[in-house]
């Protein structure tokens, strides 16, 4: 019976293979070597990726990432992205803290959120591009709109959520303490309701992060400075190939940091307070 | 520094005002069928220091009532007083334990918990926080002070949820089955803690539970609610029935018993059973 029981069991334990016993930090190292060694396998024996004005090797990314970053290029790119991306969020959270007011608040607001979010949320941020172009011009006001609308709908859609489904005897027990109107708001709902409010938030960031370096890509250079995406299309118009890659490996290194800045906000509060929804 | 507001008036003997009277209160809920009555009429008062217990079967409209004495609903008839004045919205004056677990602030810790309702009534950070910690000492949850809710066992929530009520000197403490939800050891022994606590504190009680021997091991009085919807079918003082094993016990037990119409033992698990 003993012997059953382990043969049932077993398949259900960790795998002690030497893989998993590895440090985490050292199975991703490993995994990054052999995705570099990959590439580099790629161009050295590979027709299409043995030609540099099509393929740049990870040496050559290396050199035009460092220049970029050395000679304010790629900096100055990215920080025009940012700059957008972090202005158009902010305009997102902003009407998606109204309409998420105004959904909490009636049933008419309600039905009107859930009516445009449907239409509204599953169009690519690109989409309403031209539209915005068509309205705002070639400006910055453009980007900002298409931003806008690719990140309000998220968040208000995961804040209303997170505010209707607080668990009542939480709320419950902030008035029997004596809150109610505004303070039960700030210091009992929107607490419990910030693992919505992250999930919500990281899901903009990650739509308007896609619809600003696109949206760049589409018109190029607005007034001075261009972003990431005009970097990008600037360089395939100069075929200066290693600058393309140097621009979507900045953007692939930005991808991780905020991934990892995300989940440290979650683990100081989320996390930490058992609250994460998985 | 214990309790200075309970001692002052009338120390110990409370015969004049009772510090809860409900007065033939009718209680209901609307459901997609309609108006649903639950409690056609119920009548008692809580004198000070008094522990009440209200007893029925599931269904009876007990929490309800409960729910009314804390200000969450309104009766559709008669009269809720406590301290001799009609009292029809939430307030800390009527501290609640509730049955759920979930019933702390996830995102802070047990002292803070016990300490934030405390700043929320006006008390200074400093003197909140002493004053937190004595209670959470007295429910014998020093060690685990800085720890966060989910980290900790359901006995150990309804401790918080207890020092949390009992810190903010309630004229009287609600519990909604408060043990509920706990294995019948756990749930013995927070009987136990809570009586002494109850003493210590001298606290005035109304507690809601469907169990004979909850109400018999930490009642003085028993407000037996039964009938659908229900009424008061009898209050007893159980003050004197003695020890579980004492005739007494056995005596007002099987009258409860008698009263609530349970013709078997079954649904009972506090371990005290025949």
């Amino acid at each position: 019976m003993a012997t059953a029981t382990e043969a049932v069991a077993a398949p259900t334990r960790p795998r002690a293979g030497g893989w998993s016993k590895l440090p985490v930090w050292m199975r991703r190292a490993i995994l990054v070597g052999a995705l570099v060694g990959g590439w580099q396998a790629y161009v050295s024996f590979s027709e299409f990726g043995g030609n540099p004005l099509l393929f740049a090797s990870p040496a050559d990314t290396g050199e035009a990432f460092l220049d970029g970053w050395r000679d304010g290029s790629l900096a100055r790119a990215t920080w025009e992205t940012l700059r957008i991306l972090l202005m158009g969020v902010g305009i997102g959270i902003v009407f998606a803290a109204g309409f998420t007011l105004f959904a909490t608040l009636s049933q008419i607001g309600d039905d009107i959120l859930t009516l445009l979010t449907a239409i509204l949320n599953p169009l690519p941020g690109v989409a309403v591009l031209p539209l915005a172009l068509l309205w705002f011009g070639l400006s910055t006001n453009a980007i900002l709109f298409a931003i806008a609308n690719a990140t309000i709908w998220p968040i208000a859609i995961n804040l209303t959520t997170g505010f209707k489904t607080v668990n009542p005897t939480i709320v419950a027990a902030g008035r029997n303490i004596g809150l109610s109107g505004v303070r039960l708001a700030t210091d009992v709902l929107a607490p419990a309701a910030l693992p919505s409010a992250i999930t919500g938030l990281k899901t903009a960031w990650a739509f308007g992060w896609r619809t600003v370096v696109a949206a760049e890509l589409v018109f190029g250079v607005v007034g001075g400075e261009g972003g990431l995406g005009t970097y990008i299309n600037n360089a395939k118009l100069y075929l200066f190939t290693p600058q393309m890659f140097a621009a979507l490996l900045t953007i692939a290194v930005l991808g991780v940091a905020f991934e990892l800045l995300f989940g440290m906000l979650e683990r100081r509060t989320i996390v930490r307070w058992g609250m994460q929804r998985s | 520094m214990s309790r200075t507001a309970l001692d002052l008036p009338a120390a110990g003997r409370a015969t004049s005002s009772p510090v809860l009277r409900v007065e033939q209160v009718q209680l209901g809920y609307w459901t997609q069928d309609g108006f649903t009555l639950a409690v056609a009429d119920a009548s008692f008062e809580v004198a000070q220091r008094e522990k009440t217990i209200v007893i029925g079967p599931s269904g009876c409209g007990k929490s309800t009532l409960l729910k009314a004495v804390a200000g969450f609903i309104r009766p559709t008839a008669g009269r809720i007083e406590v301290a001799g004045r009609e009292r029809l919205a939430p307030g800390p004056d009527r501290a609640v334990v509730f049955q759920e677990f979930d019933q702390l602030f996830p995102w802070r810790t047990v002292l803070d918990n016990v300490a934030y309702p405390l700043r929320v009534n006006g008390w200074k950070r400093r003197a909140a926080i002493d004053r937190a910690r004595e209670f959470v000492e007295l429910t014998s949850l020093g060690a685990a002070s800085h720890r966060y809710p989910h980290q900790l066992s359901g006995g150990m929530k309804q401790r918080v949820a207890i020092a949390r009520a009992l810190a903010l000197d309630p004229a009287m403490l609600l519990m909604d089955e408060p043990f509920g939800s706990l294995d019948m050891i756990t749930r013995a022994r927070l009987q136990q803690e809570l009586n002494r606590i109850v003493e210590q504190t001298s606290t005035t009680l109304l507690l809601v539970t469907h169990s004979m021997d909850e109400a018999l091991t930490v009642g003085d009085k028993v407000v037996v609610l039964a009938g659908s919807p229900s009424t008061v079918r009898e209050i007893a003082d159980v003050r004197d029935v003695g020890p579980p094993d004492s005739p007494g016990y056995a005596a007002a037990r099987g009258h409860l018993r008698d009263l609530l119409g349970v013709r078997h033992e079954d649904g009972e698990t506090d371990g005290h059973g025949d």
